[in-house]
């Protein structure tokens, strides 16, 4: 029995959007050369994803792989099946450089519902937001205000993100102030 | 006076009227009025006095150029001051005072500064403030600062809310007047994304007023079809009441919306919304600003630009006055004239300053019955605080009156000067253009992006294209132009087209009339808000004065908050007179954004109150919250400094936790600990250039504490290695240290040690890390179960992986406080389960949380160092004694090169010693200093510095850390630390280990 909890136990706001703490999620860093066929081999095998372009997710048979550099993957999947994962990464790759870690407790995600999520994170993220630059499979790694945070696209009315675990209370309130009815700008129509 | 007119203003609702104050006074307007319409509908035409001789100032614009009608606006938490009545739209119970005056508008004792014009000229603080030295600080700048200002200062916290908003388009336009729209269009059709910003609440520009036909259409009716048909099209936005404020590198463009300003307050909407774009092209479609003719007694209240006077009538159905005189040296002034009698009021005469007079317009005027004198100019106005008449001379002439002519206004046009600030902001460069006397963008110059082309292009009135006809033309191959940087093809649509009205060209009038003497040039005034007069500029001039930067700072001309819109180009070429130079040779000053005030909550955005600066939480931080916690900032975390029970001081409470934990068990929240992972076959080599000491020959299961330097030698981090694996390693960095620790590595890795096969991962906040110490800590762990912590399996200095209390862990045999000390890392989402585990177990023990202090404190009784204490970034690890930290035998490793340099081999370095105060219950203060000698100029030579200081309740004394000047061989010595007050404290050089030298508590 697990009794571990997120680090704002799924708080949520309705506003101009609505903003949620999705609870537990599981996820694992996992560096290493995306030029050797035996890493993504290991990818396949073990996530069930072939590697995401950059800038780009991949959703697999145990969750999203979400490019975050040129030599760095984040698996998001579910709490409990983590560790196991990053085990079996670990066997796959043995005998090749790499590195796979638990980061499941270091982070944050929250989500993002509604229609206006591109204007809410448009107002603290410099990305191009519009939908014909930013679409499904899209992530960034850039900053909300002052904090760093990871998103993704998960549809037309629904983004997710990620932050440190640490700054998940500044980053709620932020999302709130962001996210107050009648705030948002219109422009992307 | 000035007074509503019975019918017109397009811009106005006769069936909404606003109420309002003005210096207490209830006036009202109309919905759609701006403030300054407002005010002259009112008969308010005379709304503040100058900066610097106090003068009555009158409205003078009609938009951002305004440099007289500024306002303290709106109460309490919405006052603001320096707002501008001309760009304040009204709104319904809007309090508005005016400002620089004292006791009263009306009548204000500072004018009488005014009298003594003569004795305060340019550089006249430069000239008089100089001697005696004293003086300036006691007695002249106390008296200035009391006499200047403009507006108040708000007192109280801005109700409002701001944002920013990140927006990224293909084509920027800036201004959406008939260029503006022009270009947009064509932007717009070839497919691209357009954003056109208008500052205005509404689009248009000067083609409302003065607008001829275009495409057949009445020019109000093709802009409101223009505007619609754009606002229609999907890849279109149009943001009025938005301002590009700025253009910066790489097609960066600042917008100010003014959002609420217009609406009633509102906690919840933001006021003001700071775009902040990128754009692929800029067109900037910003118009013309008319310029002011220098003539004396040209800013009493009622002369204004002519353009104004029209728009006023127009635009807002406000009369300027039932007289007004025009005096003009080009053709565009005749609207005015023209208008004026379109709306019932007199043309008494228009002075056109040129010999030959006017083009088509002047025939009309005089077609229709008005008087025009040709080569005549005003030798003066008439009048204090309203116009009354003008003294009428020959232009060519010294101001001979030839006729005084009754008026109460006068509208004045000097020519128009095309609004280059955006295309100049980030480089473009101008061209005189002597025809039409004014500085346009040189479009072979423009400013440049990031990949060396053009990335702003001018539009309309803004590149130089005057004429509504050139304008549309011009604009629409700037739209062209934009798509085709933009690698689109343009289509083939072709330009609006509008009829071309013939024109007599400008005749340049720098000094009215053009012999004026020095008497009459010292009321003709360039920078209404500073009270920069043609003369001050003359005298700048003989004074040598040449370069326009330097003119600028010695006269103040243009350096108002108005930024010198009306009065720079008229300033510059009177100083190009006066030095016989060609008005481009003496060239422009500098256009820097933004290009009208910006409010500080836009530019402060969301960041404040609990946004103002990011917060980092420990996975406890709301049980420390609950229990007494007494908060430290440390690096943006916040760690309790103590925790306080019942009314105890926080000294007590330090005392009671470091007593608690020496003599029982404690327990420290140390998550703030930065934890990086280090992995792959070159992790060891790589720790080994990392760290001074030597890491690959550490064992699987151990852990050694390491210090890391900079290239330079100097200390930056300290902190326990533990090696998970062969090729695995997980570095403890200090709390501020993680992020930087993290991006120094990668730096490494990535930019030099390429080659290394290392990665690294932060996983500070992957884990919860608890510190459980003192001499009972090994039985209450051994309480909660599940792991093997006794000596034999778990010795000081190694760690292992298990369970506690139902809950993976792993458990470090490290200590910072020299007590048997267990860290014990749980991942953080259950981190706040185990602290409340340990703490309910721990309670037969009489376990109890330390915080902060508690922990420094312990540490400095162990002599142990602290990042920041006694380092300062000047300090290598031999200067505190660590030489055994420093491998000799490792041929390299970040620092070592800086450390063999003369200076930090040299015995005489500053080292780090013990202190123990002569009277053991006098604490030093922190950073406290030892004086020695004398320096060669007799002051006391300062030998060091003590760098932690603490009572010590374990010693029951005082105890200190320093660092001084040849320390290492002072054992013994006495020093002096003067403390201030005639005070001296007395403190013994010791070894800084103050407990248990030789380790025994702490390794059992």
């Amino acid at each position: 029995m697990c009794s571990a909890i997120s680090a704002l136990n799924g708080a949520s706001y309705s506003g101009a959007v609505d903003v949620a703490e999705t609870g537990l999620r599981g996820m694992i860093t996992l560096r290493g050369d995306f030029a050797s066929k035996d890493f993504a081999a290991a990818v396949w095998q073990v996530l069930g994803a072939a590697l995401p372009a950059q800038r780009k997710t991949v959703t697999g048979k145990a969750g999203r792989v979400v490019w975050m550099s040129p030599d760095e993957l984040l698996a998001v999947v579910e709490y409990g099946a983590a560790p196991k994962l990053a085990a079996d990464l670990r066997t796959a790759l043995a005998g090749q450089h790499h590195l796979a870690e638990v980061v499941s407790d270091a982070r944050a995600v929250f989500s993002l519902t509604g229609a206006g999520w591109r204007e809410v994170l448009a107002k603290g993220a410099p990305v191009d937001l519009a939908a014909q630059a930013f679409g499904p499979d899209d992530m960034r790694r850039s900053r909300l205000g002052q904090v760093a945070v990871a998103f993704w696209m998960v549809d037309d009315q629904c983004c997710e993100l990620v932050c440190f675990r640490s700054v998940a209370a500044f980053v709620f309130d932020w999302l709130k102030t962001a996210a107050a009815p009648k705030t948002l700008p219109g422009y992307f129509q | 006076m000035s007074t509503r007119l019975k019918t017109g203003g397009q811009l106005i609702d006769r069936s909404e009227k606003r109420a309002f104050t003005f210096n207490g006074e209830r006036l009202w307007g109309y919905a759609g009025d701006t403030l300054a319409s407002a005010l002259l509908a009112n008969r308010k035409v005379m709304v503040g006095r100058s900066f610097k001789y106090h003068r009555p100032r009158g409205i003078v614009a009609a938009g951002p150029e305004e440099p007289n009608a500024l306002m303290n606006l709106g109460e309490g938490g919405r006052f603001e001051p320096n707002q501008r009545a001309t760009t304040t739209e009204l709104v319904t119970q809007m309090t508005v005072a005016s400002q620089n005056h004292w006791p009263s508008l009306n009548f204000d004792i500072g004018a009488i500064n005014a009298r003594f014009a003569r004795f305060m000229p340019a550089g006249f603080y430069y000239k008089t403030f100089m001697f005696p030295r004293f003086a300036w600080k006691h007695l002249f700048e106390p008296f200035i600062r009391r006499a200047a200002g403009l507006g108040r200062a708000p007192v109280e916290r801005d109700a409002d809310r701001y944002e920013y908003f990140y927006a990224h388009t293909d084509v920027l336009v800036i201004g959406a007047g008939v260029a503006g729209l022009a270009a947009a269009r064509v932007a717009a059709e070839a497919g691209l994304r357009v954003l056109i910003l208008e500052q205005n609440p509404h689009a248009g520009g000067r083609a409302l007023v003065d607008g001829a036909p275009i495409n057949g259409q009445p020019a109000a009716a093709w802009i409101a079809a223009e505007t619609k048909a754009l606002a229609a099209m999907p890849n279109v936005t149009l943001r009025l009441r938005t301002m590009g404020a700025g253009v910066y590198d790489h097609g960066y463009v600042l917008g100010y919306e003014r959002v609420g300003d217009h609406l009633a307050p509102s906690a919840e909407r933001p006021r003001h919304r700071l775009w902040r774009i990128r754009a692929g092209q800029i067109v900037t479609a910003t118009g013309a600003i008319e310029r002011p003719l220098s003539f004396a007694g040209n800013d009493v209240p009622g002369v204004m630009l002519a353009g104004a006077v029209r728009d006023y009538a127009s635009l807002y159905g406000v009369s300027c006055g039932d007289r007004t005189v025009v005096v003009t040296n080009n053709d565009d002034a005749y609207r005015t004239a023209l208008e004026m009698l379109d709306v019932g009021l007199s043309v008494p005469v228009v002075l056109d300053a040129r010999p030959e007079g006017g083009g088509a317009l002047a025939d009309e005027a005089r077609a229709r019955g008005i008087r025009v004198e040709n080569g005549k100019a005003v030798a003066r106005v008439i009048g204090g605080k309203r116009v009354r008449g003008v003294d009428i001379c020959d232009q060519a002439g010294e101001g001979a009156v030839l006729e005084t002519i009754a008026c109460d206004c006068v509208a004045m046009s000097g020519g128009w000067s095309p609004v280059v600030h955006l295309w100049s902001h980030c480089g473009g460069k101008l061209t005189w253009d002597a025809e039409n006397a004014m500085f346009s963008p040189d479009p072979s110059r423009p400013p440049l992006g990031a990949d060396g082309t053009g990335m702003v292009i001018a539009a309309g009135a803004a590149a130089g294209a005057l004429a509504q006809d050139h304008a549309l033309m011009q604009a629409h191959e700037a739209g062209r132009q934009a798509v085709a940087a933009l690698g689109q093809s343009p289509g083939k649509a072709t330009a609006p087209s509008s009829d071309a009205v013939a024109i007599r060209p400008i005749l340049p009038v720098w000094t009215m009339p053009q012999g004026a003497d020095k008497t009459k040039m010292a009321k003709a005034f360039l920078d209404y808000q500073n009270d920069v007069k043609v003369s001050d500029v003359r005298l700048a001039a003989r004074e040598g004065y040449e370069s326009v930067e330097h003119t600028k700072r010695y006269t103040t001309l243009g350096m108002a908050t108005d930024q010198g819109k009306l009065s720079n180009i008229n300033g510059l070429a009177i100083l190009a007179e006066q030095l016989a130079a060609p008005i481009p040779a003496v060239g422009t000053t500098t256009f820097r954004p933004p290009y009208h005030p910006i409010s500080m909550g836009a530019i402060a955005g969301e960041a404040r109150g609990d946004l103002f600066k990011l917060l980092r939480r420990t996975p406890m931080h709301d049980w420390h919250d609950a229990n007494g916690v007494d908060w430290e900032p440390v690096a943006d975390w916040r760690r309790p400094y103590t925790y306080l029970r019942g009314g105890e001081s926080k000294q007590d409470a330090v005392r009671r936790e470091i007593l608690n934990t020496r003599g029982g068990v404690g327990m420290l929240d140390a998550s703030t600990l930065g934890k990086i992972v280090v992995k792959g076959p070159d992790a060891g080599k790589f720790l080994d250039l990392i760290y001074t000491n030597m890491m690959s020959s550490l064992k699987v299961g151990r852990c050694r504490y390491g210090l890391m330097c900079n290239e330079n030698g100097f200390l930056i981090d300290d902190g326990v290695v533990a090696r998970i694996g062969e090729d695995e390693f997980l570095c403890h960095t200090t709390s501020g240290g993680s992020d930087r620790i993290h991006a120094h590595m990668e730096e490494w890795l990535q930019t030099e040690w390429w080659d290394l096969q290392a990665y690294t991962i932060n996983l500070t906040e992957q884990f919860a890390q608890i510190a459980v110490v003192g001499p009972k800590a090994r039985k209450l762990l051994e309480k909660l179960g599940g792991m093997d912590v006794s000596a034999e399996t778990l010795p000081f200095m190694g760690f292992a992986d298990g369970v506690l209390a139902g809950i993976p862990v792993r458990a470090y045999r490290i200590s910072f406080s020299g007590e048997l000390s267990y860290e014990i890392a749980v991942p953080a989402g259950r981190g706040l389960e185990l602290w409340e585990k340990i703490h309910a177990a721990g309670q037969e023990f009489g376990i109890m949380p330390y915080g902060t202090e508690a922990l420094h404190v312990m540490r400095a009784e162990k002599g142990f160092i602290m990042i920041g204490d006694e380092s300062d970034g000047t300090v290598i690890p031999q200067d505190l004694a660590l030489d055994w930290a420093v491998s000799k035998k490792k041929a390299d490793f970040l620092g070592k090169r800086g450390q063999m340099r003369s200076h930090m081999v040299d015995p005489m370095r500053k080292q780090l010693v013990g202190l123990e105060t002569l009277d053991p219950q006098v604490v030093l203060p922190d950073c406290a200093h030892a004086i020695e000698g004398k320096t060669p100029d007799g002051r006391d030579a300062l030998i060091g510095h003590v760098t932690s200081t603490y009572y010590s309740p374990t010693l029951e004394r005082s105890i200190a850390m320093a660092i001084i000047k040849g320390g290492a061989n002072r054992m013994g010595e006495v020093l002096n630390f003067p403390i201030g007050g005639g005070k001296v404290v007395q403190a013994k050089v010791v070894n800084p280990v103050f407990l248990d030298p030789e380790g025994a508590r702490q390794n059992v």
